[in-house]
């Protein structure tokens, strides 16, 4: 038998986490097969007909799949569900969307957002906001997963050229309809995805301050975060917030400015490859977890940082 | 129209997560608890079209052992009007838990259910999603945004991209985003009302739903221990190391 990916794309082009999910979809066994349900979604099944590390893709093509709502693609996969093993998605807003409707309906106990596979029915996954790891095994035949894209690399684009089948669609139960889209204007990466994530916390003192994190920002291509207390004393919006109640970042470097390191802060960004902290307090909790460690004055530091990059001649973006 | 709110109490998001040492699970004893937070959003977000005069009755319901009453006492004194409390005395899967509200909602009979897009103890991000398939309905998930007309919901979700708007129509589950509004407090006069508001007692058992867990937990472990790092002297120590050693910049 075989395992099953639920590719999320925009019907012209793969997300990339997509990749993340056929490189953990193929640890659990090489005969991967890859849906994508979408409207016109040619280019994508092209796309992932390319990547090596897929054996088959099937394609349903369909009106009411256009905007992979979960109410539509769920009796497909359900449909399908009865050939594999194993149904796998992205752990993010996509997989997170319709993969319990699916495990509803074949009475399976979903495990979700997966960090490592030990085996093919036993997985780490974090709990309490990556402050445990629990080891579990699922005993339910058919086993519905989403996986952590952060924790697993994105498969190869290249190099394979499987078979694309091509699947009828099948009827939808009508009772939800998209109506819009606003993608967050910025020109800066996804706070979820950025390579670089720079933060501010009640350190800053204020929002208009938050323009010497963002020259930063921009100097290194990164995403600005804040912390909990950041937002609620009203210096940046929501929408940038790290942390339990907020965003769970893995970024290959995390700079905190003026952030304490309250612990519903450090489980959103302890994953990070490397943590830098800028604080004045010497004894500040997010200087135990941080692998560089600066003890000053914020307003004096973030412009000499801001000077220093700008003696770099290069800088990976 | 009538509102069912589904909370669960779960270990303070303030307290620090300790593992016990045979690996068992986490310290729950002598451990802090209070309702999930994106829960007292489904809470407060049913308590306002109340107020509106959108919703005419709001039910709050939790499962899990005798405290758990806890938190629908918490709804009550924010609003809702009457409790249910389905008494269940170990842990329940996301897929047993939405049996159980399915069992609950084919009794009351509820137009919207609310609850919060997650537990900050499991994690899972199951419940309502299972519960909306089960019962054929639509689901608005992640919602920051909702706006209740005469036979559907539209609901603005908290999305990958930036905002998802869709419109579901009713009956439908809405889960809530932490961003969907602001949790009022509870008066003192408001929670002394709220002691004398009814609190039915169910029996997890006894409601002929398979509630079996399906997931051995085989063991719990502390995330990997940073090892304390260094401090630098500097700025331009800083970016030296970024740059030279880390290999970052």
């Amino acid at each position: 038998m075989s395992v099953l990916v639920i590719a999320e794309h925009d019907n012209s082009k793969l997300r990339t986490f997509s990749l993340n999910s056929i490189n953990a979809a193929s640890k659990i066994n090489s005969d991967v097969h890859v849906l994508v349900a979408g409207s016109k979604c040619d280019n994508v099944c092209k796309e992932v007909a390319a990547v090596s590390l897929v054996k088959k893709v099937l394609q349903s093509d369909s009106a009411n799949y256009e905007n992979y709502l979960a109410e539509n693609l769920t009796p497909l996969v359900v449909e399908l569900a009865e050939k594999y093993t194993h149904i796998i998605a992205s752990a993010n807003t996509f997989g997170k969307n319709f993969m319990p409707r699916v495990a509803a309906l074949l009475d399976t106990s979903q495990v979700s957002d997966i960090v490592k596979i030990i085996s093919e029915d036993t997985f780490v996954r974090p709990i309490y906001a990556g402050n445990a790891f629990a080891t579990v095994k699922s005993n339910d035949k058919k086993k519905c997963i989403t996986i952590r894209p952060t924790s697993f690399d994105a498969a190869p684009t290249s190099g394979g050229s499987s078979s694309i089948e091509k699947i009828e669609a099948i009827d939808v139960p009508n009772i939800s309809k998209f109506i819009k889209r606003e993608e967050t204007k910025s020109e800066r990466p996804e706070l979820g995805t950025a390579r670089v994530v720079i933060s501010g916390g009640r350190g800053m003192q204020s929002g208009e301050n938050f323009k010497l994190i963002n020259a930063i920002a921009d100097k290194l291509n990164a995403a600005v975060g804040a912390s909990r207390a950041a937002v609620d004393a009203g210096y940046i919006s929501n929408d940038h917030q790290v942390g339990q109640t907020g965003k769970v970042v893995v970024p290959d470097l995390y700079i905190a400015v003026g952030i304490s390191g309250a612990i519903q802060h450090l489980a959103g960004m302890k994953e990070s490859k490397i943590i830098v902290a800028i604080n004045k307090d010497g004894e500040a909790p997010i200087f135990s977890i941080a692998d560089y460690g600066l003890e000053a004055d914020l307003f004096e530091a973030l412009p000499q940082f801001l000077e220093e990059l700008n003696k770099l001649n290069t800088i990976q973006k | 129209m009538k509102i069912l709110v589904a909370v669960k109490r779960v270990i303070d998001y303030n307290v620090q997560i300790r593992v016990k040492e045979d690996g068992k699970g986490v310290q729950t004893d002598n451990v802090k608890m209070s309702t999930n937070p994106p829960d007292d959003n489904a809470i407060e977000e049913a308590v306002k079209l109340k107020e509106s005069n959108k919703a005419k009755e709001v039910i709050a319901v939790t499962i899990g052992e005798e405290k758990a009453q806890e938190t629908v006492r918490k709804a009550l004194a924010v609003g809702a009007d009457r409790g249910i409390h389905v008494k269940a005395d170990s842990y329940i899967e996301p897929l047993g838990v939405a049996k159980i509200l399915k069992k609950v909602i084919e009794k009351e009979k509820p137009d919207i259910v609310f609850m919060g897009k997650q537990a900050i103890d499991d994690d899972c991000n199951q419940t309502g999603q299972m519960l909306s398939s089960m019962l054929g309905w639509a689901q608005g998930t992640f919602a920051s945004k909702v706006e209740v007309k005469e036979k559907t919901i539209q609901v603005t979700r908290e999305v990958d991209e930036g905002l998802e708007t869709i419109e579901i129509n009713l009956p439908a589950v809405v889960t809530c985003d932490l961003r969907l509004n602001e949790p009022r407090y509870a008066s003192l006069p408001n929670i002394m009302k709220a002691k004398k508001k009814p609190i039915e007692q169910l029996i997890a058992k006894d409601l002929g739903v398979d509630i079996s867990n399906r997931i051995q937990q085989l063991k719990v472990e502390e995330p990997p221990k940073r090892k304390g790092g260094v401090k630098v002297a500097n700025v331009a120590e800083l970016v030296s190391k970024l740059k030279n050693e880390a290999k970052v910049i």
